[in-house]
């Protein structure tokens, strides 16, 4: 298909199956150290919900960024998944009154269970064509809720959504304290799909992104590691939907909506394809500055995130973590060749 | 059978826009190997330029029905010299990107420009109300819509297989390397195309813009049911994409009939069945990459 116009080239993305670089023992910790500080600090420097934000469209991207980085399928119809979780997470949270994490939980349950089926449909398709597939499929998932409006509320959206927490009422009320009662569970996004990237079944994954057909001839089921992979994607984006839902108390139908698939992948092309941590850093960039737009009462961001979107795609394939990696090594490369 | 006919006119009209956006969708396609999700734009934009034409030039909706598809011929030249070529030789997930991020920009562009409202447009005067064929009332501005996408769509069958020109584009879009071994300048072909792919998607525009509420949104839903017309026609196929195009628009018209709740949905359960029967679509041929 790609064959058109003398070969094509592939994804620019930092996920390589190259061995990898041997680090100093206490490099990674630390990195997971000042990681998780930072994480900490966030809420005092910005406004809580707004971190909160960053997290959740962070750890969206990152779903995303496991099907696209490391296994080469552009999924635009991820919000079909945070959408779902939102609104379970929130009608677990009315219905029953369950602590909000276990409501977050079953909604990604939810979001991975619509994944199956889906799924195992948009395999069949690759390339653009599964960009094409997911985007149709969400879009059909948007038109059941906006009709089922008796179970989402229609246009109206789910409203007042608790978030119980064993009666703990800053939690409950404040989302200084929500976000760290909520961070947890996305460091549990965050660790799920850095375990799968670095394991056996990651492995697989880039092979098949890599060379479908020689991956098929080893004896691997393609099509099966890119719905288990699909599935798994899908409860990560769960889970920041749920999470996104409890923290604004409500769930709509714009968590569905194409514009919210686009966003995600926005913020992965932004952050750095392959990168997992770049979706943080883009999700950082993006929703401050959608937050500073909206303060100047600007209208039309899309005037604003489409431009990005057509400068990084045109400029900047490898993103921002990307380039800094690249950077980085390159530094390092020179460094040792002088010194040793 | 009155009402059955009623449906089908119906359906042939509202399948002649997805026919036309399909047809410029799959030649684009064929010829450059993009997907072009700024393609629901181009038909807000021929629908909108249809609208503008009239309060602010006094243009003619007859008029409009040639100028504006020009207009975006010319457009999507631009769009094509300036952005797309640079992404060419890369994987084409990127130009699928780029033109989304296109996208985002024309819409919230029209949006401040013109509102979010509906832009009222009459029926031009020689197509209102009804006229009588075989004892059956049938409004006429469908009859009309649905006999121009018809025959647009033939027109360019005609010469993607009479003429010279259809020839080396037909051979660009199956076989490029074959052709340009053979000494065929297939890259001298890509920008017209575009554009030409571009200016079918605005004719859809204008030809929907009296029937339709004109919105800067209106290209949203648009484009998503043409992805699925592309899927169930095969995006390979000319031909497949024009079929797939009239099929989807009979199957919302009788499903707005018969199952209003379920209209929207039906389509996309149309291509999950070929999906799962036929995954290259119902006239795709070969394996697609």
């Amino acid at each position: 298909m790609s064959e058109h116009l003398v070969g094509t080239s592939h994804l620019e993305t930092a996920a390589t199956a190259a061995p990898e670089r041997r680090e100093r023992a206490w490099a990674r910790p630390l990195y997971l150290l000042l990681a998780l500080l930072l994480a900490c600090a966030l809420p005092w420097f910005i406004y809580p919900p707004i971190a909160l934000d960053i997290l959740c469209w962070g750890l969206f991207a990152i779903s995303v960024d496991l099907l696209l980085g490391y296994t080469g399928l552009l999924s635009f119809g991820h919000a079909a998944f945070w959408g779902s979780s939102a609104y379970i997470t929130g009608i677990v949270a009315i219905e029953t009154g369950m602590p909000f994490p276990v409501a977050i939980l079953l909604g990604a349950l939810a979001a991975m269970v619509i994944a199956v089926p889906t799924g195992w449909l948009a395999v069949r398709s690759t390339g653009i064509y599964f960009a094409m597939v997911t985007l149709a499929f969400a879009q059909m998932l948007y038109f059941v809720a906006n009709r089922a409006s008796g179970l989402t509320g229609g246009e109206n959206g789910l409203q007042g959504i608790p978030r119980p927490f064993f009666g703990m009422e800053l939690i409950e009320t404040e989302a200084f304290y929500f976000y760290y009662a909520a961070l947890p569970l996305i460091i549990l996004g965050c660790f799920i799909a850095w375990r799968t990237v670095h394991s056996p079944f990651g492995r697989v994954l880039l092979a098949i992104r890599d060379n479908p057909a020689r991956a098929r001839a080893l004896g691997f089921d393609v099509e099966g590691y890119k719905i288990v992979v699909f599935v798994i994607s899908a409860g990560i984006a769960g889970v920041a939907g749920g999470v996104f839902s409890s923290g604004h108390g409500f769930a709509s139908l714009n968590d569905l909506m194409w514009t919210t698939s686009g966003k995600a992948v926005l913020i992965t092309v932004l952050g750095g394809i392959g990168t997992l941590w770049g979706a943080m850093v883009g999700s950082g960039i993006l929703v401050t500055l959608e937050d500073y737009l909206t303060t100047l009462g600007f209208e039309g961001i899309g005037i604003v995130t489409g431009t990005m979107f057509i400068v990084i795609v045109l400029l900047f394939r490898r993103g921002i973590w990307g380039s800094v990696q690249q950077a980085w090594h390159w530094a390092l490369g020179k460094a040792r060749l002088r010194w040793g | 059978m009155g009402s059955f006919i009623q449906y089908t006119l119906q359906g042939l009209a509202s399948g002649g826009f997805y026919a036309l956006a399909a047809l410029g969708l799959a030649v684009i396609f064929g010829v450059l190997g993009v997907v072009n999700f700024s393609h629901g734009s181009m038909y807000m934009l021929g629908a909108v330029g249809t609208v503008v034409a009239l309060d602010e030039f006094g243009l003619s909706f007859w008029a409009s029905l040639i100028v504006v598809p020009l207009v975006l011929f010319v457009f999507g030249v631009l769009l094509e010299r300036g952005l797309v070529r640079w992404l060419l030789k890369l994987d084409p997930l990127y130009n699928f990107l780029l033109t989304f991020g296109v996208t985002l920009v024309i819409v919230d562009l029209v949006k401040r420009r013109y509102g979010s409202s509906g832009m009222p447009y009459d029926t031009p005067a020689g197509l209102r109300g009804q006229i009588a064929l075989g004892g059956l009332e049938l409004p006429t501005y469908q009859v009309f819509a649905a006999l121009l996408s018809v025959l647009v769509c033939v027109a360019v069958w005609v010469i993607l297989v009479k003429t010279r020109v259809g020839m080396i584009v037909r051979a660009a879009t199956e076989e490029p390397d074959r052709s340009r071994a053979l000494g065929v300048n297939v890259a001298m072909w890509v920008t017209p195309v575009f554009g030409f792919g571009i200016a079918l998607a605005g004719l859809a525009g204008v030809l929907a813009a009296p029937t339709r509420s004109v919105t800067a949104d209106m290209g949203t839903n648009f484009i998503i049911i043409l992805f699925a017309v592309v899927v169930i026609g095969g995006l390979g196929s000319i031909f497949g994409a024009v079929a797939a195009g009239f099929i989807v628009g009979l199957v919302e018209a009788f499903g707005q009939a018969y199952a209003p709740a379920y209209a929207q949905v039906l389509i996309f359960v149309l291509m999950a069945g070929v999906l799962l029967v036929k995954p290259t679509g119902l006239f795709g041929s070969g394996e697609h990459s």
